[in-house]
C-alpha cells in the first residue's frame, strides 16, 4: 500500500469521524443531561437530509439547503420533545427505547409517504466539487475537506459553548444534579428542549452534509445511529470529549480497516481468501474495538470513574 | 388474578382452533400466518425471560434469532449440496433432521448468549442496551460480508427439514410442530420462573444488593438467564428459517431485535403468556393494517407509542386489569 493512499484513507476516516461526532454529540448530551436514550436520533439525521434535498431542489442553493437541514431538524426535535420525549424522562430505559423505536417507524414511513421510496439526490455545489492539492502532492476531494473543516468548527463551537457560555454552564449543571438547578430557578424544561433541539440540529446538519456524498433515502439514519451508539459507548455516555475521541477512533478504524485488513491478510494468504477474510473482519472491526475498550473501561474512555 | 389464567387458556385454545378451522376451510395461507405468530411468540418468550424476569433490556436478541436461522441454513445447505460443513480437524456433515438442527441451534445460541452476556453484563443500564445492540449488528455485518453462505442475498433451502413420521411441507403438520414446541417452552419458562433459580432471579431484578447479601451473586443469575433466553430465541430462529426455507442477514438486523421487543411489550412484560398475546396481536395488525395501507408501520408506531405511554401492562394487563405482572 502506498503512502499516498494511506494518507487519503486517513483523511476519509477523519471525515467520517467528524460526521459521527455531530451525530454522537446530540446523543451523548441528551443522555447526559436528560438521562434519555434516543433511538429516533437517526430519524432527525434523515429529516435534515430530506429538508436539504428539498430546499436544494427548489432554490438551487447549497448553503440555503444546509440552513434548512439545521432548522428543520431542530424544529422536528422541538416538536417531538414537546409532545412525546418529555413524557419519557422519568421512565425506565426500556420505555424510552420502545417509544423512540416507535418514533422511528412513524418518521420512516411518514417520509416514505411524502417523498416516496426512491432516493433523492443532493449534489455537491460547483464551488466545492473537484479536488484540491494538499502539501506533499496529495490530491483530495475539496468537498470532503470542507466537511472535515465544518465538522471541526462545529465541534470547537460546541466545546466553547459548553465550557464558556451560560447555557453551557447550565447544561453541565444539569448533568450533575437536575433537581438542584431546577431549585435554583433555571427553567429546566426549556433547557431540556434546547438541548434536544441542539442535538437534533447537529444530526440534521450531518445528514445534509453526508447526503451530498451518498444518497438521501429513507432509513439512511439507522446505520449511522448505531455507529453513533458505538461512539458514545466507547467515549463514555454523557461526555462530549469522549464522543469526539470515540468518533475519530471509530471513523479511522472503520475506514482504515476496510483498506488495510485485506492488504494485511494478503501478506500470508491467497488473494481471494485474504479479500473475504479482510472484508468480514473489517466490517466487525469497530465492534471489536468497542469490546476491547469495554473490557478495560466498562464505562468508556471518558466515563466517570 | 383470576382473569389472567383464563385469558391465557383462551389464547392457547384459540391458537389451536383457528388453524384447525383454516385447515378445514382449506386456507393454507392463514395457517402459515398463525405459524409465524407462534414462532414470533417463541422468540418473544425467549426475550421475555431475560427482559421481564431478569430485567435485562437486551436490544440484540436478533443475534440469537439469526444464529438459529443460520444454523438451519448452513446445515441444510451442506446437506443439499452433499458437502461437509467442516472437514478438518474432524468431519461434520450437513443434516436435514429437525431434532438435530434444533439441538445444535439451542446449544450454539446458548453458548453465544454466554459469550455476549459475559461481556455485556460487565455493564448495566443504557450501556447494556447499546452493547447488546452492537453485538447483533456485528453479526449482521459479518453475515453480509460472509460470501460463502450467500452474503447479503441470503441462502435458499429447497425443502423443509424432516421430522420423523411427519410431512413438514404440509402447513398444518408444521404448525403442529411449532405449537407443541411453544407449549414446551412456555411450560419450561413457567417452571423455571417458579423454581429457586427463578425466584432468585426475580429478587435480584428487584434488589441486587439484597440478593448479594444472601450470598447469591447477581452476575451468575443474570448470565444463566441470558443464556436460557438466547437459547429459546435461537430455537425460534430455526423454526422461522424452516418456515420460509430462507435465511438472510435481515434476521440479524436491529429491526428484528426491535420487533421481538415489541411482541414482549405489546403483550405485557414479565408475564409468561405476554409475548404470545403480543406476537398474535402483531400478526393481526400486520395482516389487517397491512391490507389497509402500504404505510401500516405508521399505525404500528402510533400504537406502540400509545402502549408505552398509557398502557404499561400491555394487552394482557389491559384485559386482566392488572398493570404489574407479579411483584
Amino acid at each position: 500500500m502506498s503512502l499516498l493512499l494511506f494518507i487519503e484513507q486517513t483523511l476519509n476516516g477523519l471525515q467520517f469521524g467528524v460526521m459521527l461526532f455531530l451525530m454522537a454529540a446530540g446523543l451523548t448530551l441528551v443522555f447526559g443531561v436528560m438521562g434519555l436514550i434516543n433511538l429516533a436520533h437517526g430519524s432527525l439525521y434523515m429529516v435534515g437530509a430530506f429538508a436539504a434535498a428539498a430546499v436544494a431542489a427548489a432554490t438551487g442553493s447549497f448553503l440555503l439547503a444546509l440552513v434548512a437541514s439545521f432548522v428543520c431538524a431542530a424544529f422536528a426535535g422541538i416538536l417531538i420533545e414537546f409532545f412525546i420525549i418529555r413524557r419519557l424522562y422519568d421512565r425506565d430505559h426500556l420505555d424510552q427505547v420502545l417509544a423512540t423505536f416507535a418514533l422511528i417507524l412513524i418518521f420512516s414511513e411518514g417520509t416514505r409517504w411524502v417523498f416516496g421510496s426512491f432516493p433523492l439526490f443532493l449534489d455537491t455545489p460547483e464551488w466545492l466539487s473537484g479536488t484540491v492539492m494538499l502539501p506533499f502532492g496529495i490530491e483530495y476531494s475539496l468537498y470532503r475537506l470542507a466537511i472535515i473543516l465544518v465538522g471541526l468548527i462545529v465541534a470547537a463551537g460546541l466545546f466553547w459553548m459548553i465550557a464558556r457560555t451560560r447555557v453551557g454552564i447550565r447544561i453541565r449543571a444539569g448533568e450533575n444534579d437536575r433537581e438542584m438547578i431546577a431549585v435554583l430557578g433555571v427553567n429546566i424544561s426549556l433547557l431540556y428542549t434546547f438541548v434536544f433541539a441542539l442535538g437534533a440540529a447537529l444530526a440534521g446538519l450531518a445528514g445534509a452534509l453526508i447526503g451530498a456524498i451518498q444518497s438521501v433515502q429513507v432509513g439512511m439514519g439507522e446505520p449511522v445511529l448505531i455507529l453513533a451508539f458505538v461512539v458514545v459507548v466507547i467515549g463514555g455516555i454523557g461526555s462530549i470529549s469522549g464522543a469526539f475521541v470515540g468518533a475519530i477512533l471509530v471513523g479511522l478504524t472503520d475506514t482504515l480497516g476496510r483498506t488495510m485488513l485485506p492488504v494485511f491478510f494478503g501478506l500470508f494468504l491467497e488473494p481471494s481468501a485474504a479479500t473475504s477474510l479482510g472484508a468480514s473482519l473489517s466490517s466487525m472491526s469497530i465492534y471489536l474495538l468497542m469490546i476491547g475498550v469495554l473490557l478495560f473501561r466498562p464505562k468508556g474512555l471518558f466515563g466517570g470513574a | 388474578m383470576r382473569k389472567e389464567p383464563l385469558l391465557n387458556m383462551a389464547l392457547l385454545i384459540a391458537l389451536l382452533a383457528f388453524p384447525l378451522w383454516a385447515w378445514v376451510a382449506d386456507e393454507p395461507f392463514l395457517i402459515t400466518l398463525t405459524t409465524r405468530a407462534i414462532i414470533f411468540a417463541i422468540a418473544g418468550v425467549g426475550l421475555n425471560f431475560a427482559l421481564g424476569f431478569g430485567g435485562l433490556v437486551s436490544f440484540g436478541h436478533a443475534a440469537f434469532f439469526g444464529l438459529g436461522g443460520y444454523v438451519m441454513g448452513v446445515l441444510a445447505f451442506h446437506a443439499q449440496t452433499y458437502t461437509p460443513v467442516l472437514d478438518w480437524p474432524f468431519v461434520i456433515n450437513g443434516t436435514k433432521s429437525m431434532p438435530i438442527v434444533w439441538m445444535v441451534a439451542i446449544v450454539l445460541s446458548g453458548a453465544l448468549a454466554v459469550a455476549i452476556g459475559a461481556l455485556s453484563l460487565r455493564t448495566s443500564g443504557v450501556y447494556f442496551i447499546m452493547i447488546t445492540l452492537a453485538f447483533a449488528q456485528m453479526l449482521y455485518y459479518f453475515t453480509i460480508s460472509w460470501s460463502t453462505y450467500g452474503g447479503e442475498d441470503g441462502l435458499s433451502i429447497y425443502v423443509r427439514n424432516d421430522f420423523p413420521g411427519l410431512n413438514t411441507m404440509d402447513p398444518i403438520q408444521y404448525y403442529a410442530i411449532c405449537y407443541v414446541l411453544l407449549l414446551i417452552v412456555l411450560g419450561l419458562v413457567y417452571a423455571i420462573s417458579k423454581s429457586a433459580f427463578g425466584l432468585a432471579l426475580g429478587a435480584s431484578r428487584q434488589n441486587e444488593d439484597r440478593i448479594q447479601a444472601v450470598g447469591q451473586g447477581p452476575f451468575g443469575l443474570y448470565l444463566t438467564a441470558f443464556a436460557i433466553s438466547g437459547a429459546i430465541t435461537g430455537l425460534a430462529g430455526v423454526l422461522h428459517a424452516d418456515l420460509n426455507r430462507f435465511v438472510s442477514p435481515t434476521m440479524f438486523s436491529w429491526h428484528t431485535s426491535g420487533e421481538i421487543m415489541i411482541f414482549v411489550i405489546l403483550g405485557g412484560v414479565g408475564r409468561v403468556f405476554g409475548p404470545v398475546a403480543g406476537a398474535v396481536l402483531f400478526i393481526v395488525l400486520e395482516h389487517t393494517l397491512g391490507g389497509l395501507s402500504e404505510f401500516w408501520h405508521i399505525y404500528l408506531g402510533a400504537m406502540l407509542l400509545g402502549v408505552v405511554l398509557f398502557a404499561r401492562g400491555g394487552l394482557i394487563g389491559l384485559i386482566a386489569g392488572r398493570e404489574v405482572a407479579h411483584d
